[in-house]
C-alpha cells in the first residue's frame, strides 16, 4: 500500500497528491513517470511525475479526471492509500545525462499545455538547481485551469502564461506566444513541449518551421508500461517505438501524432461505458449506446 | 473392464458451454479416476519419463503411491523436485517430454502423468498440506528478480536450503506469465495459481511486487546497498514482435500480449473490473504456439468468431497438442498455410487483413519445412481485430543496467545451463530472460539450476 500524505484540487478536474514511494523518490529523475492502481479492480494509469522528495520518500503526481478511473482517484484524500504505485518508469530527459555547462550555452524554451505543466516543473526545476535557467511559456484554456504557475515562476527565467480565451496573460495559443517571441527577435536551441497531443502537434509543425529541435511526451495507453505490451507503440520517423521504454520523451518532428491521437481514443467508448455505469449506478439502464439496456 | 492400451478419459467442460466461459476446461481425475489410471504405469525400472522431464520428477515413485491411495505421499515425493505441480500438471507438454517417452506410448496410449500429477497437486492445494521447510535458516540474503516460472522456483529451492530469499516482481500481482499469460480456463488463478504462490511464501520467501529492476532499482544497488549476496534473473521473456507489415498501428491490432494481459492479469473479461478490452466481432490471431492459441480461445470466449492464420501446415504448429485440440472443438477457425502481408485499415480501424497461400519448401534452420508464398495468392480476410503473437525480444530494461552482465546476438542473458552463472560475479540467470521464449518447465528446470548454482557460491564464499 502507498499511502496519499496531501491530496488537493488545483484547478477544474485537476488534482495534485504527494504519495509516499520511497523506493521511487529514490532514484527517479525528471522525465519519468509512476503508474497508479487504485485497487483491486482498477486500470493501471500512466501518470508523470511532477515532483519529488528524496529525503521524505515522496512523489507528487498530478493528474486530469478523464475516465471512471481517474474520476473515482479523484474522490481519494490524505490517509487513503493506493494498492500499487510503480516507477520510475520510462527514460530520463536527455539533458539529465548532458554536461551541465554545456547545457547554461543552450537556450532552451519550456511550453507546457494543461495538466503537461505537471512534467515539464520537475525539468525547469532541476535545470534552475542545477544553475540553468530556461524560459516557459504554460498555456491553458482559461484562467481557472492554469496550474502551478507561481512553482513555476520562482524555478523559470521568463514565465509566459497564456490562456485561449484572454482571461489570464497573453490571449491565445501557445503557438501564437512562440511566433510572437520569435518575432519579436526571440531565439532558441531547442523546445521542450509537453500537453495535449494536439498542441504538441502545432508546436511540431510551428518548430520545425523555426528550425527549432523540439522534444515532446508522448502519453499514449498503456498497460504494463515495463515493455510486455505493446499497446503504446508510436510511430518514430521509420521506426516502431515503445513509449514506456524507449521514450516517453521523443524528437517531436518525427513523431506521427494524426496516428498516435487516434490510437489514444481506443477505448473511448469503453472508457465512456464506465463512466456512465459510474455515474448513474443503479439507475443506470441504457442510453450509453453500449449495453442494451441491461445493466 | 476398461482398456489398458487407452488413458482413464478426463471429465471436461462441455465444447459448446466452455467457449463462452473462462471457467476451467478440463475438470481434472477424481482419486478413483486417478487410482485406476495409475495403475497402467508398469513401473518401469529404466523409467524414460524421468528422462523426459526438465525437472527430473520422480514419475514411476510418485504413480505407485497414487494406485496406493497415497495421495499426500505422491504429493511429496514431486515436491522434491518441483515447486509447482498444480501448474505443471496443467500446462506442461507432456506429449513432447514425459508421456513422449512413455513405453506404454508405444503401443497404446501413454499413460497420462500430467493429469495424475495435477491430481495430486491439486489433492494437497485441497487438503492444504504444508511444504517442508528448512531446519536452520543461514540468514544469507539472495534476491530474485520475477516471481514467475523461474523466480518461484528458485526461490522456493534456495529457501528449503536455508537462504533468506526476496523475490522482486515488476507487476502488481505475483506469478508472471503464469498470471498475464495463461488464460484463466487453463490455469485457475485463485485455486491453482495463488495457492501454489502461498506454498512458496510458507518456505520464507519474502515478495515484494511493484519493484521494477532496472528502474526502481538495480542489481548493482540491491548487492551493493541493500546487503544481497546473490541475485537470480528470471525476469521473463520481454517485448512483443510485430511482423512489419502496413497498417499494424492501426486500432483494433494488439499483440498477444497485449490481449492476454488485459484480460489474465487486468481480468477485463470481467465487468466489475475497470480496464476495457476490445473483444472484437471477428479476430484473427497471427501465430501457431500456445500463446496464439490462448488469445483465439479467450476471444472466443468474449464472444467473438475467432480465427487463426498461422504460415505453416497443422504438422509445424508449435502449440501443444491439447490446446490445439480444444481451440478446434469450441470453434476456432484454422487458416493453415496462411501469411499475412497487409493489415487493411479505414479511419484508423482494422476492416480485414490480406493474406497470401503459402506451400512448404525445404526444411529451413529450425528443421521445420519453410514456408514459401504462392505468387498472385492474396486474398482478404475480413475482420475487426488482429492479434499478432509472433513471440517476444528479450527486455533490455535489466542487461542495459546492469554493469558486468552479458547478452548474446539475440539480446538474451548469457548464463550456464547447468548453473545459470551469468558473466557477472554472484548473478545467476534463467528462463525466457536467456532462452528467449520457451515453456513453463523449461524455465522452473532454469531456476532449480541457478539455486544449485547460487547454492554452491555462496558455500565456497
Amino acid at each position: 500500500m502507498y499511502k496519499i500524505l496531501k491530496a488537493e484540487k488545483l484547478a477544474d478536474q485537476i488534482f495534485l497528491m504527494d504519495v509516499e514511494a520511497p523506493r521511487i523518490a529514490k532514484y527517479c529523475e525528471p522525465g519519468q513517470f509512476v503508474i497508479v492502481k487504485m485497487d483491486e479492480k482498477g486500470e493501471r494509469i500512466p501518470l508523470t511525475i511532477c515532483d519529488y522528495d528524496r529525503e521524505a520518500g515522496s512523489i507528487t503526481i498530478v493528474f486530469q479526471t478523464v475516465g471512471a478511473s481517474t474520476e473515482k482517484m479523484s474522490k481519494l484524500k490524505a490517509g487513503d492509500n493506493f494498492r500499487d504505485f510503480i516507477g520510475p518508469l520510462g527514460c530520463a530527459s536527455e539533458f539529465v545525462e548532458e554536461d551541465i555547462d554545456e547545457l547554461k550555452n543552450k537556450k532552451m524554451l519550456f511550453v507546457a499545455g494543461g495538466v503537461g505543466t505537471a512534467p515539464v516543473y520537475p525539468q525547469v526545476k532541476w535545470l534552475h538547481e542545477h544553475g540553468v535557467d530556461v524560459d516557459v511559456i504554460i498555456g491553458a484554456k482559461t484562467k481557472d485551469m492554469l496550474i502551478l504557475t507561481e512553482q513555476m515562476d520562482k524555478v523559470a527565467g521568463n514565465l509566459y502564461v497564456c490562456t485561449d480565451d484572454g482571461t489570464y496573460g497573453h490571449a491565445g495559443m501557445v503557438t501564437t506566444k512562440i511566433e510572437q517571441l520569435y518575432e519579436e527577435g526571440q531565439t532558441y536551441d531547442v523546445c521542450v513541449a509537453i500537453g495535449p497531443m494536439i498542441m504538441m502537434k502545432f508546436v511540431c509543425l510551428l518548430t520545425g518551421k523555426l528550425k527549432l529541435p523540439t522534444i515532446v511526451s508522448m502519453n499514449p495507453i498503456m498497460v504494463d508500461g515495463t515493455g510486455m505490451c505493446g499497446a503504446c507503440r508510436l510511430q518514430i520517423g521509420d521506426e516502431i517505438k515503445f513509449a514506456c521504454v524507449d521514450g516517453p520523451e521523443f524528437d517531436g518532428h518525427l513523431v506521427d501524432f494524426d496516428q498516435a491521437m487516434k490510437r489514444q481514443v481506443m477505448y473511448k467508448s469503453e472508457e465512456g461505458r464506465a463512466m456512465l455505469k459510474l455515474q448513474e449506478g443503479d439507475t443506470h439502464h441504457g442510453g450509453c449506446g453500449n449495453c442494451g439496456g441491461n445493466n | 473392464m476398461a482398456d489398458v492400451m487407452k488413458k482413464v478419459p478426463v471429465r471436461e467442460q462441455e465444447a459448446k458451454r466452455r467457449a463462452a466461459n473462462f471457467e476451467e476446461v478440463c475438470y481434472g481425475y477424481n482419486k478413483e479416476e486417478a487410482m485406476e489410471e495409475a495403475v497402467r504405469c508398469i513401473n518401469c525400472k529404466n523409467a524414460k519419463c524421468i528422462a523426459g522431464c526438465p525437472v527430473a520428477i520422480n514419475i514411476p515413485g510418485f504413480i505407485q503411491e497414487v494406485k496406493s491411495g497415497n495421495i499426500e505421499e505422491a504429493y511429496k515425493i514431486i515436491g522434491k523436485d518441483s515447486a509447482l505441480p498444480a501448474v505443471c500438471g496443467r500446462v506442461c507438454p507432456q506429449e513432447s517430454q514425459c508421456e513422449g517417452k512413455c513405453i506404454r506410448g508405444i503401443k497404446g496410449e501413454p499413460v497420462s502423468i500430467g493429469k495424475l500429477e495435477r491430481f495430486a497437486a491439486d489433492y494437497a492445494l485441497e487438503n492444504d498440506i504444508k511444504p517442508v521447510c528448512a531446519e536452520n535458516k543461514n540468514g544469507r540474503k539472495v534476491a530474485v528478480i520475477g516471481s514467475g516460472p523461474a523466480g518461484l522456483t528458485c526461490a522456493g529451492d534456495l529457501a528449503k536450503l536455508g537462504y533468506d530469499v526476496t523475490v522482486f516482481e515488476a507487476l502488481h500481482e505475483l506469478g508472471g506469465v503464469l498470471v498475464y499469460g495463461i488464460p484463466e480456463f487453463r490455469l485457475p488463478k485463485e485455486l491453482v495459481v495463488k495457492k501454489e504462490i502461498d506454498k512458496v511464501k510458507e518456505l520464507g520467501v519474502k515478495f515484494e511486487t511493484n519493484v521494477v529492476i532496472g528502474k526502481s532499482t538495480t542489481i548493482d544497488q540491491l548487492m551493493d546497498d541493500e546487503g544481497f549476496e546473490a541475485v537470480f534473473v528470471g525476469s521473463g521473456a520481454g517485448l512483443p514482435m510485430f511482423m512489419g507489415i502496413p497498417g499494424e498501428n492501426a486500432n483494433g491490432v494488439f499483440s498477444a500480449n497485449e490481449y492476454l494481459t488485459r484480460s489474465n492479469l487486468m481480468k477485463a473479461f470481467d465487468e466489475s473490473y475497470d480496464t476495457p478490452i476490445a473483444a472484437g466481432k471477428k479476430v484473427i490471431t497471427v501465430g501457431g504456439g500456445n500463446v496464439a492459441m490462448d488469445a483465439a480461445r479467450t476471444a472466443l470466449r468474449l464472444g467473438a468468431e475467432s480465427n487463426i492464420v498461422y504460415r505453416r501446415s497443422e504438422e509445424e504448429l508449435p502449440a501443444r497438442v491439447e490446446e490445439v485440440h480444444h481451440a478446434k472443438e469450441e470453434g476456432v477457425v484454422f487458416h493453415l498455410l496462411t501469411n499475412p502481408v497487409e493489415i487493411i485499415e479505414e479511419d484508423g480501424w482494422v476492416k480485414g487483413m490480406k493474406c497470401i497461400k503459402m506451400e512448404l519448401g525445404e526444411p529451413d534452420a529450425s528443421g521445420r519445412r519453410r514456408p514459401i508464398p504462392i505468387e498472385g495468392s492474396e486474398y482478404v480476410i475480413e475482420c475487426d481485430t488482429v492479434i499478432m503473437s509472433l513471440g517476444t525480444s528479450p527486455n533490455p530494461l535489466i542487461s542495459s543496467t546492469t554493469e558486468g552482465l552479458e547478452i548474446n546476438k539475440w539480446k538474451c542473458i548469457i548464463a550456464d545451463e547447468d548453473n545459470g552463472r551469468t558473466t557477472k560475479e554472484g548473478v545467476y540467470a534463467g528462463g525466457d530472460a536467456v532462452t528467449g521464449a520457451a515453456t513453463v518447465i523449461l524455465a522452473m528446470g532454469a531456476g532449480r539450476a541457478g539455486a544449485r548454482g547460487i547454492d554452491e557460491y555462496l558455500s565456497q564464499k
